[in-house]
């Protein structure tokens, strides 16, 4: 092992009375990749903000090459060779790829005239590096996504530091691009750096991590080998128990049908980027879990939306609840009819980040905690410890905003708004995307005692044996068009991905 | 306990803006023992009663991620329609009725411009603004409106008591507007809409309906403030109200209000009336002259809005 490049020593911080991180300790050596692990909410971005200088924390040193250094934004901490791949992407949309990947550095002729010629040719350089095939003077919002992470990559690469943090790099790009990230991982792991690699995918750790750390709940866990480790103890590290069976599934009663769509057609209005559907009849009974399988941008999400009276001018087609026709011209309708719609967006459509939780919970009840206009306060507040204890949200309480809280607890927030609606039908978009284990699990189990319970209840997921393991029943979309159907016990990967790239 | 605490930081804001105005009461009554004088308060009420009424709609309406210029001509122009119903008709209740549908419609015609036009409110208010003013001078000639009805004038200079008619219709005012954000059902749809459309409509609110009422709304509180202005001031002036609008939105800032929408609360915008309205008066009656005025009432702005930013951040 190299020499300690990096120690972060009793580092802790706190947000108001949430405690984010409690005296983590971390250490990275010279030519290795640290995995930093933990449930969403664990405090691993809180940290990795401390190194790269976007928060301060209350008490703690870091250490660059045994020099204690004090990084208070981020201009001093690039200074000590430290940068960092964020998260979410932080690139400027109306700029090109050079000029995002030089920005607050852009190449001067003299004073202050830009040098745009060997800016373009640098950047021409990492492009190749990543096998990105863009053109430097394209402007960013022309971008796919995973080619604004890839640029986002090259960002950090420009900027030859010692210390490297990246922050789920692939979560937005194809397994493909992927590979070579973790190509460029190791080379630069060869010439002596030392990176802090953020992620949920087991699978990329014991590809490239040298080490494991391990936070939960903002305190320090353990540090173990890569090589000595497994799965199943990373996850006990992580949830502090074990995690039994994966997919809970009890035997359900299958009831009457609950929902019946026939001939679903729905064209976007030209200009949009949503895909258009053709035909979609299917057909879901009380305590069924459907699964719908599908690549992205199959339809998926725009079957949802049209069930859920978002596009209603552009749909035609038939929905029947429990047998009897309904006509859904807004959302509102559906809402009434009895469909819930538990969307994958939890910024966009999902919730309203500055308002309280408690408030996000009741967003489509209000009329009914409210008596001729004025709120029922008492009422809704009840409402809102029931669900909120129902769903284990974990928040100081219902009054806490909703953006204080982590990916998995606004996934569960969301999920509580929808069950207080009571459904007949719920559409879970991507329910467990971007949580974590324990979360996850959680899910599971909810779907399943829903299901029991007797509720229909449709999943949209990319994740194919989590589609396989919690569906009775499965469909596949491609290109907007139902493609094939699976009971579960004759569903496989390989089956479902035919069925689905037709 | 905890919840307490939260309540706590969150009426912190108010409580910090209150002491600023004591603090102040207590400079201004130093340097010019009138300033507390039983005549001053009133006047002090008065002159923000008709600010206090129609920022309360501002609230609103920056509160729903939108903004409105138009107040300012909108004072002008309802007053004006109140004073030339009242000129003609003699009739009171006629005038007042005529002065409030200028501002439904003109409220309503902001609204459908952004709600169903898709207009940013700063434009779709920006255009409303021009066309009022113009409209103004166009129908006045540029020349000022009289009336002769004794109960219209009481409107702005009467008095229930020793208390004056405007305060008395700004406390009542204020009260809809604390009550309508905090109890009624259509509140949590403003701050809803304002803090997440897309989520809204998700969740089955009719957000161009919301938008379109506060925006009447608005446009309602706007014409009673421009009531009170053109009887106070005893005659219609195509000129009256510049830059009021202005004095909305600073009273909304300084009080908490957020400019992206979403969070602000009307108490807090009736502080900031209050700070603002001691402060000219108190800088007035030392003697200090409207320019430096200005000046102060700029730094209040950035002081307010920079510590409230930075308590956030911790």
């Amino acid at each position: 092992m190299g020499k300690v490049l990096l120690e972060m020593k009793h580092i802790s911080k706190s947000f108001g009375a949430v405690r984010a991180l409690k005296d983590v300790s971390i250490d990275l050596h010279e030519g290795e990749v640290l995995a930093l692990m933990g449930e969403n909410g664990a405090g691993k971005s809180t940290l990795m903000n401390i190194l790269s200088g976007s928060l301060l924390p209350q008490e703690g040193e870091i250490y660059v090459e045994g020099q204690k250094v004090s990084v208070t934004d981020p201009v001093t901490a690039k200074k000590h060779g430290i940068a960092k791949i964020h998260q979410e992407l932080q690139v400027v949309p109306e700029l090109n790829v050079a000029e995002n990947i030089f920005l607050g550095r852009w190449f001067k002729k003299k004073l202050p005239v830009v040098d745009f010629e060997s800016m373009i040719t640098e950047t021409q350089k990492y492009l190749d590096m990543l096998e990105l095939d863009v053109k430097p003077t394209q402007k960013v919002k022309d971008l796919r996504i995973g080619e604004q992470q890839l640029v986002e990559i090259a960002k950090a690469l420009s900027l030859d530091a010692r210390i490297l943090v990246m922050d789920e790099p692939t979560s937005a790009i194809s397994e493909k691009e992927a590979e070579k990230l973790f190509t460029i991982i190791r080379r630069l792991r060869s010439e002596g750096r030392g990176i802090i690699y953020i992620t949920h995918r087991m699978e990329e750790i014991f590809k490239i991590a040298d080490r494991l750390t391990v936070m939960r709940d903002g305190a320090y866990i353990g540090t173990v080998n890569a090589s000595e480790t497994d799965t199943d103890e990373i996850i006990r590290m992580m949830v502090g128990r074990d995690v039994s069976e994966q997919y809970p599934k009890d035997p359900t009663e299958k009831g009457d049908v609950a929902f019946e769509v026939k001939d679903l057609t729905y064209t976007p209005a030209p200009g949009s980027f949503r895909r258009s559907l053709k035909n979609i009849s299917l057909k879901v009974h009380h305590g069924e879990v459907l699964g719908i399988a599908g690549l992205a941008g199959a339809g998926r999400t725009e079957f949802f939306e049209c069930v859920a009276g978002v596009h209603a001018r552009e749909v035609t087609g038939e929905i029947y609840i429990e047998g009897k026709p309904v006509s859904i011209r807004k959302p509102g309708d559906a809402i009434r009819a009895g469909i819930s719609f538990a969307t994958e967006d939890r910024k966009g459509s999902g919730l309203v980040l500055q308002r309280s939780i408690g408030e996000n919970i009741s967003l489509p009840l209000l009329r009914q905690f409210s008596k001729y206009f004025v709120m029922d306060l008492k009422n809704e507040g009840r409402a809102w410890e029931e669900q909120i204890e129902a769903l284990k949200v974990k928040a100081p309480g219902s009054r806490t905003l909703a953006s204080a809280l982590s990916g998995g607890n606004q996934q569960k927030v969301i999920l509580a708004r929808w069950l207080l609606t009571k459904p007949k039908l719920l559409l879970l978009d991507e329910p467990t995307r971007g949580i974590d284990v324990g979360a996850k699990a959680e899910i599971y189990q909810l779907i399943n005692n829903l299901a029991k319970a007797g509720m229909a209840i449709i999943v949209v997921s990319s994740e194919l044996p989590e589609v396989i393991g919690i569906s009775d029943r499965i469909v596949t979309f491609c290109e907007g068009e139902l493609t094939g159907e699976f009971l579960q016990a004759e569903a496989t990967q390989e089956k479902l991905l035919h069925s689905a790239t037709k | 306990m905890r919840e307490k605490k939260k309540m706590d930081l969150g009426s912190l804001r108010e409580l910090l803006l209150i002491g600023v105005v004591i603090i102040l009461c207590i400079i201004w009554t130093i340097m010019n023992p009138q300033f507390i004088s039983m005549n001053n308060v009133t006047n002090i009420l008065r002159q923000g009663s008709y600010t206090a009424i129609a920022a309360v709609g501002m609230t609103m309406v920056i509160i729903i991620g939108e903004i409105d210029l138009s107040a300012g001509s909108l004072i002008c122009a309802s007053g004006l329609v109140g004073a030339m119903v009242c000129k003609s008709t003699n009739n009171v209740v006629l005038a007042v009725s005529a002065a409030l549908l200028v501002g439904v419609v003109v409220g309503g015609s902001n609204g459908v411009l952004c709600a169903v036009g898709k207009l940013p409110g700063f434009i779709a208010t920006l255009a409303s603004m021009t066309v009022l003013r113009g409209l103004a001078y166009i129908i006045t000639g540029g020349n000022s409106v009289v009336w002769t009805n004794e109960a219209f004038t009481k409107i702005g200079t009467g008095y229930v008591g020793i208390v004056p008619i405007p305060v008395i219709i700004m406390l009542v005012v204020i009260i809809f507007g604390v009550f309508l954000t905090s109890k009624l059902r259509f509140g949590r749809y403003i701050y809803a809409v304002g803090g997440n459309m897309e989520a809204s409509r998700w969740s089955g609110i009719a957000v161009v309906k919301v938008k379109i009422i506060v925006y009447m709304i608005m446009g309602v509180l706007t014409s009673i403030a421009g009531l009170i202005v053109v009887t106070r001031l005893g005659s219609g002036q195509p000129s009256a109200g510049q830059n009021f609008e202005m004095d909305c939105i600073t009273a909304a800032v300084v009080g908490g209000t957020s400019m992206s929408g979403g969070r602000g609360k009307i108490i807090g915008t009736v502080v900031g009336v209050l700070l603002l309205t001691v402060l000219t008066n108190g800088m007035t009656l030392v003697g200090i002259n409207t320019y430096w005025q200005q000046v102060f009432k700029g730094i209040i702005i950035v002081v307010s809005v920079l510590a409230d930013t930075h308590t956030k951040k911790n």
